[in-house]
């Protein structure tokens, strides 16, 4: 740190933002240069939050590696959970029942509005509003409620096994879903009449923090951050997994690149995940929940590699097993940290006040960024 | 001149959009029915969790004292974070055969995370999860639970 100091130009200031700061959402450190108000470079200091998930991971066996990855993007459990069943499947080659696939769509397309609504709510107050954060608990904590009913907690599931789900789908699922839908309808005009008209938002979320398409795509940004600068990088459509083919809803792409349009590729995209839930709630299958499985799995020996779309960008999971019953050697390719990379890029020549506002929109979860 | 009449339409485009939010806060400033929040340490007695709450591992005890744990270790084998330890014994039966059963079955509390796959991997259904979550306590040994009541033993028929 010392050094970094004697060598800044004369009239830099360099400022810690973190580890300990409302507006990193987590324990991210900011070591930023800046010139006047003027950015001069953002450097991301992680590491505050290392659990060693990977290492730990090749301890545990493919039953029981699940529950840990709940705990990287906590806000999209479910999918986290998701890919590392469906690796493992494929690794088996397991065929999965069909209501089985349905539940398990219904559940990532909840957990992704859940964790979109907190993002809104998140973000409005980083930008200073504080009435939006409590609208957006009010829909998020009806989906905790789905959750806590059918899976029996409220943020970190576990519901997600190989061969299917850990438990069938509570009686009361269907009609409290339905209500959500129903609840969510009524306020979603709330939304945009109290942040995404409103002209304080937009002047300060316009223009600010500009990414372009081929920047987007170097840097390896994933999900609405990379398709609000016009990327079209949904899994669910490009390499799609269960039955998302068979669905039909839009991947929400805009062409701006500034802080504004990943903000609408958020707010549409919680559209279409309603969407989506609308299509399956009725049609939910009937047969098994999960697909019979031998006590103890082991998986051929080889590599194996399965990326989802989370609510926040392309995860993926990669096993390497040697034919043991714990995987050799696991790695997650977490969508937090690519996108973290590209906010020095971004930041770069702009106001230290539109740091927040461009941090807020890359939605980032410090555990996932660091595992 | 141009730039004068823009820069006002601006000005009261942009004072619509804040009265716009405004109204919404005066809805639920007189609409007290739609405020939704919990008085939690109050409504205690009234609250309500689904039978699936994953809140603490127990084992059921029927009116005879009696469980249906066989003291397998299945569930001490499922469990990622050692959560679990099953201490056995040998009874002797009337026809002076050993049996192998459980004399302690050790929970820790503080390890565990709810993750359920203990009992799914039950094989008797002798362990549940109970609806509790008040886990605070003074001192960290009384997390560290014996699920077994004394002098239980395990159910006639239950292999």
């Amino acid at each position: 740190m010392v050094e970094e100091i004697s060598s800044t130009p004369a009239g830099d200031i360099i400022i810690n933002v973190g580890p300990q700061h409302p507006a990193t959402h987590g324990v991210l450190h900011l070591v930023i240069t800046i010139n006047g108000e003027t950015i001069q470079k953002v450097e991301p200091h992680l590491g505050f939050i290392h659990r060693s998930i990977e290492k730990m991971c090749e301890s545990l066996s493919y039953r029981q590696f699940i529950y840990v990855t709940s705990r990287m993007d906590y806000l999209s459990s479910h999918i986290n959970n998701h890919a590392c069943a469906l690796c493992v499947e494929k690794g088996m080659q397991v065929e999965i029942p069909s209501r089985a696939q349905v539940i398990r769509i219904l559940m990532d397309e909840l957990t992704r509005i859940a964790s979109h609504e907190l993002w809104w709510g998140a973000m409005a107050m980083d930008l200073g509003a504080f009435t939006p954060f409590f609208h957006a608990f009010r829909e998020r904590e009806a989906i905790n409620d789905i959750m806590e009913e059918t899976c029996g907690a409220r943020l970190t599931m576990n519901y997600m096994v190989p061969g299917g789900v850990m438990q069938d789908i509570h009686p009361n699922f269907q009609r409290r879903v339905k209500d959500f839908i129903a609840l969510y309808k009524s306020k979603i005009n709330e939304y945009s009449e109290m942040v995404t008209g409103n002209i304080i938002f937009q002047n300060r979320m316009k223009g600010v923090g500009f990414l372009s398409a081929a920047d987007a795509i170097s840097f390896g940004c994933t999900g609405p951050t990379a398709r609000g600068s016009g990327v079209s990088c949904d899994i669910r459509k490009l390499y799609p997994y269960e039955i998302y083919e068979q669905l039909e809803f839009d991947e929400i792409l805009e062409t701006g690149g500034d802080s504004f349009s990943r903000y609408m590729v958020r707010v549409r995209e919680m559209n279409q995940s309603v969407r989506i839930i609308e299509q399956l709630i009725d049609n939910i299958p009937e047969g098994d929940f999960q697909a019979k499985t031998k006590a103890v799995l082991k998986l051929p020996k080889g590599e194996f590699y399965q990326r989802v779309e989370t609510a926040r960008g392309e995860l993926g999971v990669y096993i390497v097993s040697e034919g043991g019953a714990t995987p050799y050697r696991i790695k997650f390719r977490s969508p937090g940290f690519s996108n973290l990379s590209a906010l020095d890029h971004m930041a770069r020549g702009s106001k230290l006040g539109d740091l927040v506002a461009m941090m807020g929109t890359l939605d980032l979860v410090i555990p996932d960024i660091d595992r | 001149m141009m730039f004068i009449v823009k820069y006002i339409k601006e000005v009261f485009s942009g004072l619509k959009s804040l009265a716009i939010g405004l109204r919404r806060t005066l809805y639920y400033f007189t609409h007290h029915k739609e405020i939704i929040t919990q008085q939690y340490p109050d409504n205690r007695d009234t609250l309500v969790f689904p039978d699936r709450f994953k809140g603490e591992v127990v084992m059921a005890h029927d009116e005879n004292n009696e469980h249906a744990c066989t003291g397998c270790t299945a569930c001490e084998l499922a469990c990622p974070n050692a959560t679990i330890k099953i201490v056995t014994k040998f009874d002797i039966s009337p026809e002076g055969k050993k049996k192998k059963a459980i004399d302690k079955f050790v929970y820790h509390l503080e390890l565990c995370t709810m993750c359920n796959l203990c009992v799914v991997a039950c094989p008797t259904d002798a362990i549940k999860m109970a609806q509790t979550f008040e886990h605070s306590v003074f001192n960290r040994a009384e997390l560290t639970k014996v699920l077994n009541k004394p002098e239980s033993k395990v159910r006639e028929g239950v292999e």
